[in-house]
């Protein structure tokens, strides 16, 4: 365990807890994008180059601004501020604290975990779309519909239906 | 500790802190990022485990880990056309007041 694994862990969770926990939810998002971010930074500290890429122009890049436009488009003034956390919140996290006590055992006692460092793999970007295209192209075909259904579905879904009536 | 391990419990913690924004907030839209949250965790444990794993030069986790990217940014294209739509009829993106199917 590194210097720089622990600095990257440090901010990814910090961001992470900043984004579920702060009351202002474009405070949420800002904090989220530096989670993500980290989390980038940690998959190309794993030497997957193209994976910690991808997050960061998916993730920072399109979710991250996705979810500010929903933001403020559902942001409406009420005179009485909707209170941040919902009425059984302590069950909730008590809950999550569970799941984490018990992902956390099952890590500490698996043999799989002592795992060593195998030696650095040579993966370039030819690669990836080499096998994107030959042995993975069915997966990316699927992946390329289902991505046009969710564009044409979510614009679907989000469209006001009362200009079609007037 | 060993390294491998370190990142799973990096990833569970991950996972348990979008686990508990999701339980626990009360706008639609952050509950949503919460389980975008826990997905970045479970790809977390996919680039862990392939670089940990015997044979990394086989792209398994690589490939993995883009498809999921690639389903979650589907998913969160849909879940917040569904919030817009959700708020456009109920006029609030407030979880505890979305209660019109409750018995």
């Amino acid at each position: 365990m590194t210097a720089t694994f622990l600095i990257l862990a440090v901010l990814t969770v910090a961001g992470t807890a900043a984004a579920m926990g702060l009351r202002n939810a474009v405070h949420c998002v800002l904090a989220l994008t530096v989670g993500f971010a980290g989390v980038a930074a940690l998959y190309l500290q794993l030497d997957a180059q193209f994976v910690g890429l991808t997050q960061i122009m998916v993730y920072v890049g399109a979710v991250a601004i996705l979810a500010v436009f929903a933001i403020m488009m559902t942001h409406s003034p009420t005179p009485v501020p909707i209170p941040a956390y919902s009425t059984r919140w302590a069950l909730g996290g008590v809950v999550a604290a569970a799941v984490f006590a018990v992902l956390a055992w099952a890590i500490c006692s698996s043999s799989a975990s002592s795992q060593i460092l195998p030696p650095q793999p040579d993966i370039n970007v030819q690669q990836i779309g080499e096998a994107l295209m030959h042995q993975y192209v069915l997966p990316l075909e699927i992946m390329g519909l289902l991505l046009t259904a969710a564009l044409i579905g979510a614009v679907v879904i989000a469209m006001d239906r009362k200009e079609e009536i007037k | 500790m060993s390294s491998l391990q370190s990142y799973l419990l990096l990833s569970a913690l991950l996972f348990s802190i979008g686990l508990a924004g999701a339980l626990t907030r009360r706008n639609a839209i952050l509950v949503l990022i919460g389980i975008e949250l826990m997905l970045n965790a479970a790809n977390l444990n996919f680039i862990a485990f392939w670089r940990f794993g015997p044979t990394p030069s086989k792209l398994t986790g690589i490939m993995f880990a883009i498809f999921s990217i690639s389903v979650a940014a589907a998913e969160a294209a849909v879940g917040l056309g569904i919030i817009l739509a959700a708020y456009r009829h109920s006029k609030t993106t407030d979880l505890d007041q979305m209660n019109s199917l409750k018995g």
